[in-house]
């Protein structure tokens, strides 16, 4: 059976494992955006707290991520939830790490008069600070997005969701019929989603940044 | 030093007034702003100026607290604000910086409107064009453009309208014409002045340039480095009467001459001069400049517009009709200008005298070196600009040799 002919016969399983897929991605990165930005916020200001969260952020990115999804079954046990939290532990640094540098680019002289205008704390981060941080944190996300995408495929192992099932699947039948289609379904289908996701981010990035700092 | 209270202006309750304030970075030795004391009267623009390292933008930033002091208090007309909730004090008090600091990310309008949007106005889009035409920026054309399509000066214009939208009555402006072209700066300070005529704020102005400070300023705070006062006084009296070395040093040479800069024509009583018609008499005009004891007569078109200077000599060598004798006059003056401007028309006339026009160009008087010694000494008398009978009285006692 060429490899057409399998994509074919294959489709509804194919597209119904590249959506989880997606969906187990946007949702991780949602959930690290949330918490990334807010640890970023929380640390940009000081120089000792940024370091320490932007090593321990680090820390989970050096771990295999077959071993971290293994380290997690004890605590959570297999399936859905170990698969987002694992991936959100591997989103964090880019996005953190993006945060606290965009926020500390942000001009010291904007700030000033901000603060001299009478904005407080939270006013000058929402209609100021963020806004002009944004694009570098979008670029935070962006690439944590890429990397989280191989990652998920990883997820199979404690039976998570998306393409990773096919590549595994094939793994584990090395020299039987469509073994190998079905591991470059598996990872055709990681590299549509990422170029995918890249489009929806230059799209967003145009949708959400001003004219007046668009480069 | 103790709180100096600078006589003239109104004598009511100032607008901005500084108690013996004092602030101390911590690590630091030395404060960098220490005892301070000065009021500054509602509608006046109080300069602080003096060396880096003065404290003069400490001293600024205490005043809304965007440092708050070590010791002392600030009162903001009649209310003591050291601890008020400094964000709500900032809406009340317009802020302008040196790089602006406008919101990229923002229109021009934005930028303007964040004030009364934070305050809750109503119909701050017409606020925002009328503080547009303030500053001399089309609203059509500007209104929905982004900072980063703006000249340096079209900026600073900007950064004033959006300190002023707010309506404070109090405005810091820590070196806002700094990093402006010499030619630009000229021009934005010049507009300043005549907006703060419309306006009439009270502006506390930060500048390490004495030429700027002199200005600008209705009062100069010169402050030495430690953030103590050197001395706060008026411009004239800081050029004429300096307290001490460090003043008159800061200060430079030519204080009389800069002085010159605060006084216009319109401020001294002209000096009659000896004047000729197109067909009079040489020898008639002679006889009239010698009883007046004169150099030059001056020679009139028949409008009534200086045309030339007529030496004794020209006029000695008689036959000729007087139309093409003499020097023509180059610079005239208006009464508007200053007087530093009628000492350059006058050091280039050769006739000792700055001719002064009025705008339809007709002969009002002449401006003589007698004239501006009589301004400098009104200055030292009563560091006001001098008025029309001072500046009589000294024009009484008039040096014969300015004439001749």
């Amino acid at each position: 059976m060429s490899f057409l002919e399998y994509l074919d016969s294959r489709s509804d399983i194919v597209v119904q494992l590249t959506v989880e897929h997606a969906e187990v991605v946007a949702l991780s990165i949602l959930i690290a955006t949330v918490i990334g930005v807010a640890l970023g916020v929380a640390t940009y200001e000081r120089d000792r707290a940024s370091r320490l969260t932007l090593a321990i952020c680090a820390i989970f990115l050096t771990i295999p991520s077959l071993a971290l999804f293994a380290l997690l079954i004890p605590q959570l046990g297999i399936g859905y939830l170990p698969t987002v939290v694992g991936l959100v532990l591997y989103a964090l640094l880019p996005i953190v790490r993006n945060t606290i540098t965009g926020l500390r680019q942000v001009d010291a002289a904007v700030v000033e008069s901000a603060r001299g205008m009478g904005m407080g704390r939270w006013r000058r981060l929402r209609r100021i600070e963020l806004p002009l941080a944004w694009p570098v944190i979008l670029t935070g996300i962006r690439v944590s997005t890429l990397i989280t995408l191989g990652i998920a495929a990883i997820a199979a192992v404690i039976n998570g969701p998306g393409l990773g099932e096919l590549i595994f699947s094939g793994l584990s039948r090395i020299g039987a019929v469509n073994d190998v289609n079905e591991i470059l379904t598996g990872v055709l289908g990681v590299m549509v989603l990422a170029l995918l996701f890249d489009l929806a981010f230059f799209v967003l990035r145009r949708v959400t940044t001003s004219p007046g700092v668009r480069a | 030093m103790s709180a100096p209270t600078p006589t003239g202006g109104s004598e009511a309750e100032p607008m901005i007034r500084l108690e013996g304030l004092q602030k101390r970075f911590p690590g630091q030795a030395e404060p960098a702003v220490d005892d301070l004391s000065l009021d500054v009267p509602e509608g006046e623009i109080a300069v602080l100026v003096g060396p880096s390292g003065c404290g003069k933008t400490t001293t600024l930033k205490l005043i809304n607290r965007l440092i708050e002091p070590t010791a002392g208090r600030i009162v903001i007309a009649g209310e003591d604000v050291t601890h008020a909730d400094p964000d709500s004090l900032r809406r009340r008090i317009g802020y302008v910086i040196q790089q602006v600091g406008l919101f990229p990310h923002m229109t021009i309008a934005e930028n303007i409107a964040t004030v009364p949007q934070m305050l809750g106005w109503k119909g701050i889009d017409a606020r925002v064009d009328e503080l547009l035409e303030l500053v001399g920026m089309e609203p059509a054309t500007y209104r929905g453009r982004y900072p980063r399509e703006l000249s340096g000066g079209q900026s600073q214009r900007v950064g004033v309208a959006r300190a002023l939208a707010a309506d404070p009555p109090v405005l810091l402006m820590d070196e806002p014409f700094g990093a402006i072209d010499p030619i630009t700066r000229e021009r934005l300070q010049d507009e300043f002045l005549r907006l703060q005529g419309e306006v009439r704020k009270t502006i506390v102005f930060v500048t390490h340039d004495i030429d700027e400070a002199i200005k600008m300023g209705d009062r100069i705070a010169l402050l030495r480095i430690g953030g103590r006062l050197a001395q706060y006084d008026r411009p004239q009296r800081l050029l004429i009467d300096p307290a001490d070395a460090f003043v008159a040093e800061f200060i430079g040479g030519g204080a009389r001459v800069k002085g010159l800069r605060l006084v216009t024509v319109d401020d001294v009583e002209l000096t009659e001069w000896p004047t000729a018609r197109p067909g009079d008499e040489a020898a008639r005009v002679l006889a009239l400049l010698r009883e007046s004891d004169r150099g030059h007569a001056l020679l009139l078109d028949p409008e009534g517009r200086p045309r030339s200077w007529l030496s004794r000599e020209e006029l000695g060598r008689n036959g000729r009709p007087l139309e093409g004798l003499g020097e023509t006059v180059g610079t005239t003056v208006e009464v508007d200008d200053t007087l530093h401007q009628a000492l350059d028309a006058l050091l280039a006339s050769g006739a000792g005298a700055a001719a002064v026009v009025d705008p339809s160009g007709r002969y009002r008087g002449v401006v003589d070196l007698a004239t501006l010694a009589a301004a400098v000494a009104a200055m030292a008398v009563n560091g006001h600009r001098p008025a029309g009978a001072e500046a009589e009285a000294a024009n009484s006692e008039r040096d014969p040799a300015a004439g001749s």
